[in-house]
């Protein structure tokens, strides 16, 4: 089935095609809180039910606590429901992020990445993104605008998806994204995607005839295995979130996979990096092999579940693996992505040298020089940690 | 539940409680450290045990005295602080 024709080529930035995505997908309910860089999401959406053009509840709450509380119980009675939110905003939904992963719920939560205070910052790290990581929410990574829009959609299918039924993050890049204007191509309207996207259909739903209790105690004698029941479940899901991206490529003609790697294979020096840096470091790393460089790149479109071992075996061959982290992990032995590649290099017995390095903290442009600067210091040996363009 | 699960495999999905009703299969009387010792002599049928009691485990009997239903029984002490004849002792499990 090919519905190509059934798109329309538009210039948005992240924000709004995150919204036309919610759109698109029908939602039931919202429920959401402004902040900055997220808040154009919320506004169009609002826009679209007060003008009649979608059919679903906006919940404006008082607290980013109450938007995810409310999406919760949302998710749960079969609601198809979204929310968005960045930075602090995360944060404050910290409590009920573990809760509406370990209740099953089906929400997708578009996260406009910002640094976290302080000082008080408006513009990209991925410290909330990190700090979601151990939630049990599934995470993708737009490193684009159309991706931000296809991501979304995805999202809403992996979610709801009875071999899933975990809540999905789709990370865009707060302002290099969410800001920023580009062209994409969209569905025509909601009827297309019902298609790619049915109605949901709810497992544990809230049903007065039929009560549940969700959440209920459960102490020494039960948790654990409550807890290992949700561990191989969300690790299970990586195999329905590979068919559902195949899936969508044959509805969109976009391909979508867990990891995209360029020039990976024969390469000495592969950087490791996520969201839209992704695409300021293909363009370098094909600039380096003009010159002679065997260097390579490698991005992640799915960050949770951690694709450990498509990632130890794409990298199993390379000397040196820069690894790039938007944030910092204090006293941790390196950044949040960098523990990560470590880790599973060394799950499949793979004992890469391994740099890390810590650029565009807080919205600080990552620029051509600073990549040239990153690739000759990852070629010193007694170099392990770089703070790319830091003065001083 | 008719039987616990034994297997992680076979809990419901999320740790839900699916079916409703089922308190009565979750015996709350082991975590009691004291028990309530009701003395029938100096019971006056107030009820007052019976009302307060948070977890029905004060069974009114045809002839309105009152029982301890142990299974169920906490040990709060409720009853014995709400008893206007001091009637209910709290006495140590395991002690007599």
């Amino acid at each position: 089935m090919n519905t190509t024709n059934k798109q329309v080529r538009l210039g948005l930035n992240g924000d709004e095609a995150v919204a036309y995505a919610a759109y698109h997908a029908d939602v039931d309910v919202i429920s959401a809180y402004p902040i900055t860089p997220q808040t154009i999401i919320v506004e169009r959406l609002s826009e679209f039910v007060y003008n009649g053009e979608l059919d679903a509840e906006f919940i404006a709450v008082e607290s980013e606590h109450s938007a995810l509380s409310a999406a919760v119980g949302a998710s749960l009675a079969g609601a198809r429901t979204f929310t968005a939110t960045a930075s602090q905003g995360l944060a404050l939904m910290y409590e009920i992020l573990y809760i509406a992963s370990s209740l099953r719920t089906s929400i997708v939560m578009a996260l406009g990445n910002r640094a976290f205070s302080a000082p008080i910052n408006i513009h990209c790290s991925h410290d909330d993104a990190y700090a979601a990581r151990d939630a049990g929410w599934i995470q993708f990574f737009a490193e684009n605008v159309q991706e931000a829009y296809d991501l979304t959609l995805i999202a809403f299918k992996v979610s709801e998806d009875k071999k899933v039924l975990f809540p999905s993050i789709v990370n865009l890049d707060g302002f290099i994204l969410t800001h920023s204007v580009e062209p994409l191509n969209i569905f025509e309207d909601k009827q297309v995607i019902k298609e790619f996207l049915p109605d949901r259909e709810a497992v544990n739903k809230i049903d007065p005839s039929s009560p549940i209790t969700y959440g209920p105690l459960a102490l020494p004698d039960y948790y654990m295995e409550i807890k290992k029941q949700q561990a191989e479940a969300f690790k299970s899901t990586s195999i329905r979130i590979k068919e559902i991206f195949g899936e969508y490529e044959e509805f969109s003609g976009r391909s979508y996979s867990p990891l995209k790697k360029l020039y990976v294979d024969d390469a000495d020096i592969v950087f490791v990096v996520l969201g839209s840096t992704a695409g300021t470091m293909r363009t370098m790393v094909k600039r380096w092999r003009e010159n002679g460089e065997k260097v390579g790149v490698l991005s992640l479109t799915l960050y949770r579940p951690f694709p450990s071992r498509e990632v130890a075996e794409v990298l199993k061959d390379v000397d040196t693996v820069v690894v790039m982290d938007r944030s910092y992990s204090f006293g941790s032995p390196g950044g949040q992505l960098y523990m990560d590649v470590a880790a599973a290099l060394n799950k499949y017995g793979k004992y890469n040298r391994l740099v890390n390095a810590i650029y565009g903290l807080g919205g600080r442009d990552f620029t051509p020089e600073m990549a040239e600067d990153m690739l000759n210091a990852s070629k010193d040996p007694s170099i392990r940690e770089i703070w790319v363009g830091v003065r001083g | 539940m008719s039987s616990w699960p034994n297997k992680w495999e076979e809990l419901p999905i999320g740790g839900v409680v699916d079916k409703p009703g089922n308190s009565l299969e979750v015996k709350t009387g082991s975590w009691r450290a004291l028990k309530p010792v009701i003395d029938l002599d100096k019971c006056i049928k107030c009820l007052l045990c019976w009302v307060y009691c948070p977890d029905n485990a004060i069974i009114r009997r045809d002839d309105d005295y009152v029982e301890v239903d142990y299974e169920y029984c906490k040990g709060c002490g409720i009853c014995a602080h709400e008893c206007p004849t001091k009637a209910i002792d709290m006495v140590e499990e395991g002690g007599e």
